[in-house]
């Protein structure tokens, strides 16, 4: 195994300019990776934040009593399909809420309390909406809608264009997967190019090497540790310059921007383990499995 | 030894006769034609005994580095049998090749040097291979070095040595393993007259330890002074198996090179007449 390790080295020493090359490429790929990943992470995040605030509320009449309260609730709390969570705002609530928003408005020009109480229902998932609030008034035959209970005035989702939301966050997740696929493929093969030049640089010295009687693993294992050495050598360089880049860049903006505190971002030693394996497999398995072609001698 | 070993040595010596002594290669109705269509070899049959010094002689293209190949499992033939040792090289596979070829020494033209290792380097590779002994390594590299004449270029590396010397390199490689048998693909063609000397000496000096050695080559100059068994390949069939023998049995003068030259038959081939063994003298001084 020392000597294994004592050839990988000294191939680095002898093949700098290349050596250098696949080291850069790697790094390169793993800090544009490093960076696109949390980017991807929390504009999933924001998106799916942004679905979560798509609620169905439904406006009692403003004469509604106690008891037709009490069995709106139970009848969306038990016997209604997609509800998730279910949050009273009585009239009184909503007023002072309306009043701290506008104090203008509410304290001069209205004397008297225009709001109904309110059930905000939260769909059980996002998508199931426009379902929920169906169900809750379905669609007549005129074209208007009818309510399930005659103490409900209307059911509204918060703001009309829910669909649109949940087409545009729908959107963003897909075109953000599709680009971290892509991404990751063009680094596999950018990487896996650099390395199979490397070795196309040497495959005379492959050739000699299979005369003189090595066997194939007895010529792969250098090569196999190059490419790990050279993988880690490039991770560990990302990951510092990644590293570097949150504490000075990110951290002091997080306070400021919700964008970046983006909870269902991964924790940064998690990523930057996952790089380091990534790109110490993706070198290692790619000069091990380019050099294939060169050991048929 | 004991004294009883070495009497039943003798006496197992005395029983075998000289002319039975086991073939080294042995080819057995040997054809080979490349995917290409091209005829590399036809029905070749020889046997190559052990100790033998073999040239292999013919133009480019006739068949030479076929045999060569064939020899170190580069190429399979297309049918019949190569022996190497007794053992079929057909029914060598995988790592086999690997070990196979661990018991050959071979020397290229174009010498086949690591050129990113120094002269002891390159030769310690063919040990490290074989899984020696740090100390072994250390103990041999030096020694065969020695033998080759390139004590003083250990820490060279083959980008600073000249051609006489890089093949001196190979050479040294192919034998430090003291392999049976030695194939030289044209270990000549790319050095001078007087390097090419010195390059076959050492060949001659490897061969009269015991081991057999195969060179391939069209260095006329080189097979007519030595005067070892000649095999003469044209056109993919051995034409001519001759012990002692020169490089062409045409010796033409002058006038017939330029009748050949103006595209007339050239006249009877004349034996040399009195062949001699050159070879001898070449080495003396």
């Amino acid at each position: 195994m020392a000597f294994f390790i004592k050839e990988a080295l000294r191939s680095v020493q002898r093949n700098s300019v290349p050596s250098f090359a696949a080291m850069a490429s790697i790094l390169v790929t793993v800090l544009v990776l490093g960076i696109f990943i949390p980017i991807t992470q929390a504009t999933t995040g924001a998106a799916n934040e942004v679905r979560d605030k798509v609620l169905v509320n439904v406006y009692l009449k403003t004469d509604a009593k106690n008891a037709d309260r009490d069995r709106v609730s139970a009848l969306l709390r038990r016997d209604t399909k997609y509800v998730g969570k279910v949050e009273f705002v009585s009239r009184q609530a909503a007023y002072r809420e309306q009043k701290k928003d506008y104090p203008e408005y509410y304290s001069e020009l209205l004397g008297s309390n225009p709001l109904p109480d309110t059930f905000r229902v939260t769909p059980d998932s996002p998508d199931n909406a426009l379902k929920l609030r169906d169900a809750l008034a379905p669609l007549t035959a005129s074209g208007q809608r009818a309510t399930v209970d005659p103490a409900i005035d209307t059911v509204k989702n918060r703001k009309d264009d829910t669909s649109n939301i949940l087409f545009i966050t729908r959107v963003v997740k897909y075109a953000m997967a599709l680009l971290a696929a892509l991404l990751v493929l063009a680094s596999v093969l950018l990487i896996s190019n650099t390395i199979r030049l490397s070795l196309f640089a040497r495959r005379r010295e492959v050739e000699v090497m299979k005369l003189v009687g090595a066997t194939d693993w007895f010529i792969r294992w250098p090569f196999v540790i190059e490419g790990v050495l050279l993988g880690a050598l490039g991770g560990v360089l990302a990951v510092l310059a990644l590293t570097v880049g949150k504490v000075a860049f990110v951290d002091p903006l997080v306070s400021d921007f919700a964008l970046l505190r983006a909870p269902e971002t991964m924790q940064f030693g998690v990523l930057a383990l996952l790089l380091l394996g990534a790109s110490v497999g993706v070198s290692a398995m790619g000069s091990g499995l380019s050099l294939r072609r060169f050991l048929k001698v | 030894m004991a004294i009883v070993e070495r009497h039943a040595r003798a006496r197992n010596r005395a029983a075998a006769p000289p002319d039975r002594a086991p073939s080294v290669v042995e080819f057995a109705g040997v054809s080979k034609t490349y995917e290409s269509g091209d005829r590399g070899l036809e029905l070749a049959t020889f046997t190559i005994d052990r100790g033998e010094f073999v040239f292999l002689v013919g133009q480019t293209g006739s068949g030479k580095s076929t045999i060569m190949r064939l020899l170190i499992k580069e190429h399979e033939p297309t049918s019949g049998t190569i022996s190497v040792a007794g053992k079929d090289l057909a029914k060598i596979e995988g790592k086999g090749v690997a070990h196979y070829r661990r018991n050959l020494g071979v020397v290229f033209q174009d010498f086949k040097l690591l050129p990113n290792r120094t002269v002891y380097d390159n030769v310690a590779y063919a040990l490290q291979v074989t899984g020696h002994k740090r100390k072994e390594i250390r103990a041999k590299v030096p020694d065969i070095l020695r033998l080759t004449g390139l004590s003083l270029k250990l820490h060279s590396y083959p980008d600073q040595l000249s051609g006489g010397e890089q093949q001196r390199v190979a050479v040294a490689r192919a034998f430090v393993n003291h392999p049976p048998l030695l194939l030289a693909d044209e270990p000549t063609g790319n050095l001078d007259p007087e390097t090419s000397i010195g390059i076959m000496q050492l060949l001659y000096r490897i061969n009269r330890t015991g081991t057999t050695v195969i060179v391939a080559t069209h260095d006329n100059a080189m097979v007519d002074r030595m005067r070892r068994r000649v095999i003469e390949v044209h056109q993919g069939r051995i034409v001519r198996d001759e012990h002692g023998g020169g490089y062409s049995t045409e010796d033409e003068n002058t006038s017939e090179f330029g009748l050949l030259m103006r595209g007339e038959p050239s006249p009877q081939p004349r034996r040399l007449s009195s062949p001699g063994d050159f070879f001898d003298d070449a080495f003396r001084g």
